[in-house]
């Protein structure tokens, strides 16, 4: 199967300090893919390189145009981090969105009726319909992830690119939001994403490599999560539980001694964990 | 009553004056809205300082004043942008590095020529005696086309300044757009020096535009708004000047800034300022 992203022996430093080194990837149409590693990792990086905002220093990167068999340059939807949006800027959901419009609308500084038309269309689909006319700062943080994934399917993309969509908003909208990727991935989109979030990957993505300025292994989570892999990703003490099927990823704590200089716990009639234990 | 406010506008160079007030403070509240919203405040006062410095070269080697100034002060922007782009150098420091030189380049030339003297206090302060008819026209012909490249460059020049970065990835040529807004930036000062002055150019450009932003919450209010303020405070500053006998360049951007006061208050009070200050660097 041809590649819709593929990473050929790839190296990237930021002022010479090595940040991706030798790294060789390739994802196929209709993936959904997470890449997951420390801070530092090269995540980032990677996804810029695959964006074409930076140019690796060795190596090539190439995206091929499942449509136009590669004659075309593909289409890329980006999500960024929510933490490196202006917030403050004066723009509605709809504006927002209709960025994602800007190579195919008119020259008219205002939305055509075929761009209204998708607006309300990919508004409807992410159940975001009644926020058009909202100032983004106005948006819970799953609004606002939905509002920049709105603008990334506005642009009809090959390619679906998203940097921590689950970083900055609770567990539940996490859920939600990965939730509905998995939802455009069995549409057939295909999707890469950049997360820290190893238990909701773990229940989520079909695909997972994980990096730390290499490649250190690449497949589905339940054979990619494993304390070796994940110890030599995160050079840490990683453990993993499989309870119920489901896997289970956390970093062993370093101890426990501040427990005993805190007061009792509040748990508003919640019985105790260890009442809880004893009753069953 | 009428006739005493009919007065001025009797005199040839005051109608002159103030229809090029009038575009001029409408010209630099458009643009001056792109500028807030990017954080570049201090680019409208470094830009202006060295074009300055290429308005003195121009007079020096015998140039077209427009043509002259113009070039020198577009290389100055392409400069900043591309120093910035390419080096670990922020903008501040490029502006400040790039444009105080190209000003001191004119200081250092009207010291080795001492007959342009007359002309140096125009272009610093501003010279509303000195519009001619010509100069209304080219004025109006740099208002057009500006208002018409922001008309149909709406989008890209939105996009780049909400997310330079993703505007790239959804293919804008930010590099092209970044380009060209240097490019109607500098002819929008050039056109604006002999009404305002180097000196006061950086003020009617972020004042006008920061005093919309407390405002609304809409770009395109925001965009409306800002021009038009731009424009009124260029008509009635002028009025009041004639009136008061003070230099006209001062008195317009002196009424902008108590507009700002005034409106600083109003969104004082329904407790939004704070918020929408923080996006404006100023």
């Amino acid at each position: 199967m041809q590649s819709i992203v593929e990473l050929h022996q790839v190296s990237f430093s930021y002022n010479g300090a090595p940040v991706l080194e030798d790294v060789s990837l390739h994802f196929h149409p209709g993936q959904f893919a997470a890449l997951v590693g420390p801070s530092g990792a090269g995540k980032t990086t990677l996804l810029k390189l695959i964006l074409g905002t930076l140019t690796p220093i060795q190596g090539q990167v190439q995206i091929t145009s499942r449509a136009q068999n590669g004659t075309k340059a593909p289409r890329i939807g980006y999500v960024p981090q929510l933490e490196t949006v202006d917030w403050n800027f004066p723009v509605t959901v709809e504006q927002v969105v209709w960025m994602g419009r800007v190579k195919r609308a008119g020259p008219w500084p205002w939305p055509s009726a075929d761009d209204r038309r998708r607006i309300a269309t990919v508004l409807e689909q992410l159940e975001i319909a009644d926020l058009a006319r909202q100032h983004i700062r106005n948006l819970s943080g799953g609004q606002q992830q939905r509002v920049f994934l709105a603008r990334a399917l506005i642009a009809e993309p090959d390619l679906l690119v998203l940097d921590e969509p689950t970083t900055g908003v609770d567990m539940r909208t996490a859920e939600n939001v990965l939730h509905l990727l998995g939802e455009l991935n069995r549409q057939g989109m295909t999707i890469l994403m950049t997360t820290h979030d190893l238990n909701a990957a773990a229940a989520h993505v079909p695909w997972v490599v994980c990096l730390n300025r290499h490649v250190i292994a690449q497949g589905p989570p339940e054979e990619i999560f494993t304390e070796p892999i994940l110890n030599a990703t995160y050079e840490g003490d990683m453990l993993v539980i499989h309870q119920d099927g489901m896997i289970f990823v956390q970093q062993r704590p370093h101890g426990h001694g501040y427990r005993d200089l805190l007061p009792e716990p509040v748990l508003g009639g919640i019985p105790r964990h260890d009442e809880i234990s004893r009753s069953k | 009553m009428i006739d005493v406010l009919l007065q001025p506008f009797q005199f040839e160079f005051f109608r002159n004056g103030t229809l090029a007030a009038i575009m001029v403070g409408g010209l630099c509240g458009l643009i001056g809205v792109y500028i807030v919203l990017r954080g570049m405040s201090y680019i409208g006062h470094g830009l202006s300082h060295a074009i300055f410095g290429g308005a003195v070269v121009s007079y020096v080697m015998a140039w077209n004043f427009y043509l002259g100034a113009g070039i020198w002060g577009f290389i100055a922007a392409v400069l900043i942008n591309q120093t910035v782009r390419r080096t670990k150098i922020n903008a501040d420091a490029a502006i400040g590095v790039i444009t105080t030189a190209s000003f001191a380049i004119g200081i250092a030339l009207i010291s080795r020529y001492r007959s342009f003297t007359r002309s140096f206090d125009a272009a610093l302060f501003g010279n509303i005696l000195g519009v001619t008819v010509q100069d209304v026209l080219v004025i109006a012909g740099v208002t057009l086309l500006v208002s018409l490249i922001i008309f149909f460059c709406y989008k890209q020049l939105l996009f780049t300044a909400f997310d330079s970065t993703v505007a790239e990835v959804y293919g804008v040529p930010t590099a092209w757009v970044e380009t060209l807004f240097a490019l109607i930036l500098a002819a929008a000062l050039i056109v604006s020096m002999q009404i305002l002055g180097v000196t006061l150019i950086a003020a009617a450009i972020v004042i006008p535009a920061i005093t919309a932003r407390l405002l609304t919450d809409s770009f395109n209010r925001l965009i409306l708004l800002s021009t038009a303020l731009g424009a009124a405070t260029g008509f009635f500053g002028m009025c009041i000047s004639f009136y008061a006998d003070v230099a006209s360049g001062a008195t317009i951007v002196l009424l902008q800034a108590a507009l700002f006061c005034v409106a600083l208050a109003f969104s004082s009070l329904q407790h939004r300022a704070g918020r929408r200050l923080a996006h404006t660097h100023v």
